[in-house]
């Protein structure tokens, strides 16, 4: 395919859709369709038959559109009326509004409020087709200018220069540790020449993330555009996205979308007739926790036990069959398209001083409105919690915000007034992380929390090293003592030594992130572990 | 090949370059404990016992995998140093089930060196008492889970000296053990040789030869590193 055809087919479907008046964009993204969305697209074509309505109404499956605690969401093109909570039996309703007359009638769903600060402070850039186009239909991605940047960069810059546009915007890994991506790419390139890979982390495991899930879900071909650029910028020629089991929909959608671009030859030996080639493989991980963190996961790829290793040497050095590795996350290579398109001096205006860009959290727990949000970097977690999530439902008030999973800590309420980014979360002893944001209201135990994030360390600890593989069990046992209200001080000192030597000897970042709930929680809420510490019942005095 | 200095508890140290601290403070006659560690297979890392503190550096390196660098500043018993060491051999006992009394290797076991080596006279953590099992199908050894530590010392030395692959690690976390074949019993592994390095490359009583009773395990060591230099450096006596 060269670039005229690729801009020819992105035209016919674009006349294609402006034939149709009116467009019914059904979220098909796993969390609509746990809640039905199969048979709320089927019935509303079904609806669109029996009105006659086919010439001029198109009824699509597309991805996330972002509202997910009020799925199945369907949204009206062009009038932009956001459909929550539908059901199959809403169809017919939804199709005879469609004239315009009969807005309140019976049968309707309720209509989403499109100024609501939950879509109005969201800025999409990773999401900027999420909920726009059909991701099974790499035609619709052609259509909104996909794959031009891939021409651009192999046509037109070195990968040199692609490095240096990366670098300039100032993109951080959206993994959670916020590496320089471009000073990544950058020492993955300088290795010697040879084998090369481009490895897209797709692992997502926190509880209460998915914001990876719905990046893959709904624009799978954005993440392989990003990864062959990335490619051509190292000077790999084979890259492989590690995505979970556990995320059947976005693997089927996945290998569907690398099949398209095979089949256009974007993917594959000389795209563009340029010299350049890259495939990309999918790798299902059989559900370990600890293979997102990259020595694992690279062991896994290989066929070995999902085993971290010790670093250095560093993927960048030595990866995958001992090959110079580049690792990103979903969302870090969901950024690429962009910056390449709209350049880095665009995309560094956008967000804070360190932390540039946009960053995409699951916002979940305790809150009105739960979904997907993508923000500015600086957007302040009061901001997020209060005015897109609404706060706590009937009136509770919101006591913390959990980031960054297992690896992360609490942001107590008193700190609401702090921008997200990479620094000041750290300063707040938590971390971006993934980007789970899990809201907590005042019946929350934090010594519940704790043990919660504690239980799932122990079960996924991969058992290599001794402090996180018998740690994290002591951890969990000495956690259970103060909910059974048997625990003394000295339980407590206990727990804090044993936190700081799980954190300071383990040997991947699973372990060394494992006590971080604890700490967190004993930092701003050490009262409820102290309530929680047996009284002597003698004379009243607190055992020591 | 060039030479690197550094300084070791105070002690100056030159070591050849791509040499680890471990082996430049073996050099030195300084001590760091290790568990996991066996001459002559891979380094892994995971027993935590041979963290040393580096100046400069805010995170503790295994001094078996880390290279030296020029003029490099370890500190490998400092206090914190000592009593993460005492809480990792302590959190080892209250894991599994050891008790030295009845052991084929008491008196001969690096995990009960380790424990007085620290210091450890009791353990501040609650024991599990995991419900293991003992393997005894194999005609000459027996594996008794109960004293594992998780080294994976077998596992090494089977697969990297040995070449059968007898060994690897079912399960993950405080479930993860050590397996024979195809999680077989011992005795019905095909691929075994029955070679008895993964009795000498046991630090405790968990691989054992049967007819040894309490106290009684005895080891070769010299054995595996006499085979890895015969084999990489061709020298053939012993």
């Amino acid at each position: 395919m060269d670039l005229q055809e690729l801009l020819e087919m992105g035209k016919q479907e674009r006349d294609r859709q402006d034939l149709k008046q009116t467009r019914i964009r059904c979220c098909t993204a796993a969390g609509c369709l746990s809640s039905g969305a199969a048979a709320v697209k089927n019935s509303l074509e079904a609806a669109v038959t029996v009105a006659n309505l086919e010439d001029s109404v198109e009824v699509c499956g597309v991805g996330c559109l972002r509202f997910c605690g009020r799925g199945a969401l369907v949204e009206i093109d062009p009038h932009r009326i956001l459909y929550e909570e539908v059901t199959a039996e809403n169809a017919p309703a939804i199709i005879s509004a469609l004239s315009g007359e009969e807005r309140n009638q019976e049968g309707l769903p309720v209509q989403g409020d499109r100024q609501h600060p939950f879509f109005a402070l969201q800025m999409p850039i990773v999401l900027e087709n999420s909920g726009k186009i059909d991701p099974e239909r790499i035609e619709e991605y052609i259509a909104v200018g996909g794959y031009q940047q891939l021409h651009h960069v192999l046509m037109e810059m070195t990968p040199q220069e692609v490095i240096e546009e990366i670098a300039k915007s100032g993109l951080r890994g959206r993994g959670g540790g916020g590496y320089p991506t471009g000073l990544k790419w950058a020492t993955v390139a300088k290795m010697p020449k040879g084998q090369k890979y481009v490895v897209c982390n797709a692992d997502e495991g926190d509880p209460g993330a998915f914001m990876d899930r719905s990046v893959l879900e709904s624009d799978p071909h954005r993440i392989l555009e990003g990864m062959a650029i990335a490619g051509y910028a190292v000077g790999a020629n084979y890259g492989y996205i590690y995505v979970r089991a556990e995320y059947p929909l976005a693997i089927k959608r996945l290998e569907k979308a690398i099949q398209q671009a095979k089949k256009y030859e974007l993917l594959g030996s000389q795209i563009f007739d340029s010299t350049f080639d890259f495939k990309i493989d999918i790798r299902v991980g059989a559900g370990a926790f600890v293979c997102g963190e990259e020595t694992a996961l690279i062991a896994s790829i290989e066929g070995k036990r999902g085993n971290p290793r010790p670093r250095p040497p560093y993927p960048a050095e030595s990866g995958l069959w001992e090959c110079p590795t580049l690792i990103n996350n979903v969302e870090t290579l969901a950024n690429i398209v962009p910056i390449i398109r709209e350049g880095s001096d665009w995309y560094a205006s956008i967000g804070t001083e360190n932390s540039k860009g946009t960053k995409v959290f699951a916002l979940t727990g305790k809150v009105c409105n739960t979904g997907l949000i993508e923000v500015p970097m600086g957007t302040t977690v009061r901001q997020i919690v209060e005015e897109m999530g609404g706060g706590v439902p009937d009136s509770g008030t919101v006591k913390a915000v959990q980031t960054g999973g297992p690896s992360g800590g609490c942001i107590p309420a008193e700190f609401f007034d702090t921008p997200v980014d990479y620094e000041s979360l750290l300063k707040l002893g938590t971390m971006m992380g993934s980007g789970g944001a899990i809201v907590m209201d005042e019946n929350t135990s934090m010594v519940e929390i704790a043990r919660f994030y504690m239980e799932f360390c122990r079960g996924e600890s991969c058992g290599k090293c001794v402090p996180c593989r018998a740690g994290t069990v002591q951890l969990y046992e000495l956690l259970s003592k103060f909910l059974d209200q048997q625990a003394t001080h000295a339980d407590l000192e206990k727990l804090k030594a044993l936190s700081y030597m799980v954190k300071e000897t383990s040997l991947c970042g699973l372990g060394i992130s494992a006590p971080n709930p604890i700490l967190s929680t004993l930092r701003y809420f050490s009262e409820e572990y102290e309530e929680l510490i047996q009284q002597d019942s003698l004379n009243g005095k607190v055992t020591v | 090949m060039s030479v690197r200095t550094l300084t070791i508890d105070g002690q100056p140290v030159a070591i050849a370059e791509g040499a680890t601290i471990l082996e430049a403070a073996k050099e030195a006659g300084i001590h760091i404990p290790t568990l996991c560690f066996l001459e002559g297979v891979s380094a892994v890392a995971a027993c935590r016992m041979c963290l040393v503190e580096v100046e400069g550096i805010s995170k503790l390196l295994p001094a078996c995998v880390t290279q030296v660098a020029e003029e490099m500043v370890v500190h490998t018993n400092t206090p914190k140093l000592q009593e993460y060491r005492r809480m990792t051999v302590e959190l080892l006992f209250a894991e599994g089930n050891h008790v030295c009394s009845i052991c084929v290797a008491n008196g001969n076991c690096e995990l009960q060196d380790a424990a007085i080596k620290v210091g450890m006279d009791h353990t501040r953590f609650p024991y599990r008492f995991p419900n293991r099992s003992v393997d005894v199908s194999h005609p000459q050894f027996g594996i008794d889970h109960n004293r594992c530590i998780l080294c994976t010392r077998c596992v090494r030395v089977c697969d990297e000296i040995e070449g059968a692959h007898v060994w690897d690690v079912a399960q993950r976390g405080t479930a993860a053990y050590i397996v024979s074949g195809l999680n077989q019993p011992w005795g019905e592994v095909d691929a075994c040789t029955s070679c008895g390095k993964c009795v000498d490359a046991c630090p405790t009583g968990a691989i054992f030869r049967k007819g040894t009773t309490t106290a009684e395990k005895q080891r070769d060591r010299a054995k595996l590193e006499f085979l890895v230099n015969a084999r990489e450096k061709h020298e053939w006596t012993r």
